[in-house]
């Protein structure tokens, strides 16, 4: 039997091939601890079903056939009926099947019915010109309810054809006809909570510590400056929050009856509270660590508290980017070249700068 | 904060009916004005780490034996470059310190290169010279043990004259007492020959430490020097493994008699009793203070103590709880976080550094722990010993009511008592002691007792602008912070928060139990937070009953704060009010991660 179906928690290196680029990182996070929110991959050989309809097959090929390349409206022309012949097409029955048998686990694990879900085509090697292109369009946000889900996928299968794919595997010789797509299927993150982190401290750049932005609702308010969010500054070995700072949150983004992200203020009781209780700090740090392990290097990532996920499991990564300033800088040093331990202690006792007086630190520390 | 200054030695208002209180002490203890100048342009603080009541006459020799020997060390043996000692004071039997620095950059200069060849020759022979120091120690207990107070003989013995000794007994006590006195100086001089120098390591390490990762808490750098077994954790030890003998003897029971004697008498002639005639010396030779009080209790003296303990221990393991502390998980919780700090060091010779550094500070750090048990406890529980011997001997020629009004004599005192006893034996006749000193020790008493009302302030004289005296810092645990906290503790706007040292990391809520004395520690009921002036390493064995403790006083690096750490339990150390402010039964939450003290209702 065909495998339509693969949940990234179980995704394994040699699935790679199956599911695209996108869901293998998806796996590959979860994997290394690293909690994206929970979906599932509808691998290649699910489209490749499309491939035992004899009819579509025929009219594609006739299609694609007649592109002038020389001639963009054409190659838009048949572009846009392609898609359309293979968003219309109706799917193979096992696929849909599967597909919303996965969308309704989906729903319970997240414990609401038609929870909103992203689509997104995962493409295979050398099928797409380049990643955010695909990204850009063939992503679907807040699709809710299986019959949707299973037409955003078509949807994502279609994107194949786009006028740009078309011309680009003319160009670089690939054929249409063994190419194929896996496509993504995650859970839309409900933000009790987001914000940023650092796996560093930025305002000194001391590598102990994760510093954490946080505020009510998606992250937008803490990424575009709109609030002030809550910090925390966390020990990297320890977890011991070494440092907070609530502070007032005006306003919020959160999603509205239509599901739609929206700006609202923050009601007065929840304003000065603070967005994070200290599991979900010390989770968020965890977390943070984990991504810097993982890349080998400092990252400044975004994360959120899904309201939908179960208490404990609900801190979910969005992104992860290395850190640029500090790790651009030349390496901190702490010991003074020539300096033997005993001249260390004479300086120590001259100078105990560093014993529990910041303002002493700075000022003493030429000596 | 600049007009802020704290209330001089001289201004102060002190408790009524404690006229007469300087007497109580050698001359140059009390503030006085034939020094008024210097002792007002200076800063005290109280310490309350070592001494939070008021002395008693004869207790202020350990404060005097303390701070002189430290002292001595810093000026006259190592040179410290920039600190002599540390010069002491008692106003209205409370003890109050200033650090004596060493202000011309020359002279600190000058110092040196002798501290250098001095220091370092100890860092050199480090593990070779506290072998010795073990050694001395002993002996010197040994020594202390051999000395007897009998009351005088009516005549002397046969052999006195048989064997030509030609002198008596009149001599010999007083020669014993004077010899006590010497070894308990020596022992104090013992005690400072390795401490400064040890934390002067401890401190080169937590510098290095913060300059490397700014932000890191002071108690990871602490969590990666200690060591895993230390002698001062011995005694809870002993109590586990006595609770382990009589579960597996099957004698649990007779823990439930009503007294330590009745549970003797039931265990005699078991295993059990051969167990704890074993453990009991040297290792219940532990005060419930910090050792330096007369009337802590020892456990050795109250068997009731260490047998409540074990009982309680016996009903954890009979309720299926393992009270062995992990050992090899704390070993490698201290591997994993020295690994980790330093694979975020980011060049070779900081690694470098820091590993010796480290290597180092764990050197010396086995004396920082145990020489606490050695001294404060073993070594003082055996003189309180024999002053209380000798304290019945005056007892028996009705110079005191009871034994413990010993204490209420000053040292050097008591030579002048024992000269008075024996000259009246010696003459045949009545000594004056026997009227003279029960009126002068019931007014002593009641001065004290007038001393005890007064809520002495945590310092005295002028601020200074920034606390850079390595010693203060580390065995006090006063800094800029601490003091500018005690200046805005008047103004009333604290809004119901209390801030100290994060001693012990995690967070608790719960009701609050207020114990001001030892005798209270049995009032604490399971999952209460222990508000206390101070905590005392015998404390250990309640750690198990309470959700997390605050004191008023002690840094990081107070015996508190290491017992804590070690026994899991959300500290917040030196807040300076905590007793003062949270009443019995107050619900609070206790942040020990950033040392704040919350009062919730």
């Amino acid at each position: 039997m065909r495998e339509f179906i693969l949940w990234f928690d179980e995704y394994h290196e040699s699935d790679k091939p199956r599911v695209g680029g996108k869901c293998a990182s998806l796996g590959e996070l979860i994997a290394a601890e690293l909690p994206v929110p929970p979906g599932f991959a509808v691998t290649v050989e699910a489209y490749d079903t499309l491939r035992d309809d004899g009819d579509l097959r025929f009219k594609v090929r006739r299609a694609l056939a007649e592109i002038d390349l020389d001639d963009p409206d054409s190659l838009e022309r048949t572009s846009r009926y392609v898609r359309k012949l293979i968003e219309s097409v109706e799917m193979d029955h096992g696929v849909v099947a599967a597909i919303r048998e996965s969308y309704q686990r989906l729903c319970e694990t997240c414990g609401i019915g038609d929870v909103p879900v992203a689509v997104r085509s995962s493409a295979t090697a050398e099928d797409l010109p380049d990643a955010s292109f695909a990204g850009q369009q063939d992503t679907f946000l807040w699709v809710r309810g299986a019959d949707a889900v299973v037409r955003a996928v078509q949807k994502c299968w279609s994107s194949l054809f786009t006028a740009r794919a078309i011309s680009y595997r003319h160009e670089t010789g690939h054929d249409h006809e063994v190419i194929s797509m896996a496509v993504a299927v995650q859970k839309m993150v409900h933000p009790k909570a987001a914000g940023v982190a650092f796996t560093l401290n930025p305002t000194d750049g001391d590598r102990s510590q994760i510093a954490i932005d946080s505020s009510w609702g998606f992250g937008e308010a803490v990424v575009s400056g709109e609030v002030t969010p809550d910090n925390f500054l966390v020990d990297k070995v320890l977890f011991e929050i070494t440092k907070r700072t609530i502070s007032p949150k005006a306003i919020e983004y959160v999603l509205n009856g239509s599901g739609i992200v929206e700006k609202a203020e923050v009601p007065a009781d929840r304003r000065l509270a603070p967005s994070l209780d200290d599991h979900e700090i010390v989770a968020v740090a965890k977390m943070a660590k984990r991504a810097e392990r993982h890349y080998g290097r400092p990252q400044d990532i975004e994360w959120a508290i899904d309201r939908d996920l179960p208490q404990g499991s609900d801190v979910v990564l969005l992104q992860s980017r290395p850190e640029t300033v500090w790790s651009r800088k030349p390496p901190r040093r702490v010991a003074r070249p020539g300096q033997g331990l005993l001249d260390g202690i004479v300086s120590t006792l001259l100078s105990p700068v560093h014993t529990r007086d910041r303002s002493a630190t700075t000022e003493g520390s030429d000596m | 904060m600049a007009e802020r200054r704290f209330p001089s030695p001289f201004e102060v208002e002190g408790p009524a009916g404690a006229e007469g209180w300087e007497e109580l002490y050698t001359y140059s203890l009390p503030f006085s004005e034939d020094r008024r100048s210097y002792e007002e342009s200076v800063f005290w603080f109280q310490d309350g780490i070592h001494w939070p009541d008021p002395l008693t006459p004869w207790d202020a020799t350990w404060y005097e034996y303390a701070i002189a020997s430290l002292s001595q060390y810093n000026t006259r043996h190592y040179l410290i470059p920039p600190a002599l000692g540390i010069d002491y004071r008692v106003l209205y039997g409370y003890a109050y310190l200033t650090p004596v620095p060493v202000t011309d950059p020359a002279e600190i200069e000058a110092r040196v290169p002798q501290f250098m060849e001095r220091a370092g020759f100890y860092f050199m022979n480090w593990n070779d010279l506290y072998d010795r120091w073990v050694a001395k120690i002993k002996d010197l207990i040994a020594e202390m043990e051999a000395i007897t107070f009998e009351p005088l003989p009516e005549k002397e013995e046969m052999e006195v004259i048989t064997e030509g000794r030609g002198m008596g007994s009149g001599l010999k006590i007083q020669e014993d007492y004077r010899n006590l006195l010497n070894l308990a100086l020596k022992l104090w001089q013992y005690h400072f020959e390795f401490l400064n120098l040890g934390y002067a390591a401890y401190l080169d390490f937590f510098g290095f430490c913060k300059e490397a990762f700014p932000n890191i808490p002071d108690l990871a750098i602490a969590k990666m020097v200690a060591g895993v077994e230390v002698d001062l954790f011995r005694p809870d030890e002993e109590l586990k493994k006595l609770a382990e003998k009589a579960v597996e003897l099957g004698v649990e029971d007779a823990f439930d008699a009503p007294s330590a004697a009745e549970v003797f008498a039931r265990l005699e002639g078991t295993p059990w009793m051969d167990a704890w005639n074993e453990a009991k010396y040297p290792w219940f030779n532990f005060s419930t203070g910090g050792g330096f009080y007369h009337q802590d209790k020892i456990w050795i003296d109250h068997p009731e103590i260490p047998l409540g303990y074990i009982k309680n221990y016996i009903a954890k393991i009979k309720a299926g709880e393992d009270i062995h502390r992990p050992l090899e998980e704390l070993r490698a919780e201290r591997d994993r976080v020295v690994a980790e700090y330093e694979a975020l060091l980011e060049t070779d010779e900081d690694r470098e550094a820091f590993q010796q550094k480290l290597g180092l500070a764990r050197t010396v750090f086995p004396y920082v722990e145990n020489h606490n048990f050695y001294v404060e406890h073993w070594s003082h529980s055996v003189v309180f010993r024999k002053m209380r011997e000798l304290g019945n001997v005056f007892v028996k020629e009705g110079f005191l009511e009871s034994v413990d009004d010993v204490f209420y004599i000053k040292r050097d005192e008591i030579n002048e008592a024992l000269w008075d006893m024996y000259s009246a034996w010696a003459v045949g006749t009545s000594p004056r002691g026997t009227e003279y000193w029960p009126r002068e020790i019931a007014r002593r008493k009641r001065i004290l007792d007038a001393c005890k009302q007064w809520s002495a302030p945590p310092a005295l004289g002028e601020p200074p602008e920034v606390v850079t005296e390595p010693f203060t810092i580390m065995l006090w645990g006063i800094t800029s912070d601490s003091i500018n906290m005690w200046l805005g503790a008047g103004d009333g706007d604290g809004g119901g928060d209390l801030n100290g040292f994060a001693a012990s990391p995690g967070v608790a809520e719960g009701p609050a139990r207020v114990i001001l004395s030892p005798d209270q520690i049995g009032e604490l009921q399971p999952g209460e937070i222990l508000v206390a002036p101070i905590t005392a390493p015998s404390w250990a064995p309640v750690f198990g009953k309470i959700s997390a403790a605050v004191t008023d006083i002690g840094g990081m690096m107070s015996h508190a704060a290491i017992v804590c750490r070690e026994y899991g339990l959300p500290a917040v150390t030196g807040t300076a009010f905590a007793t003062t402010t949270i009443r019995n039964g107050t619900r609070i939450r206790v942040d020990g991660s950033t040392g704040t003290v919350t009062i919730l209702d």
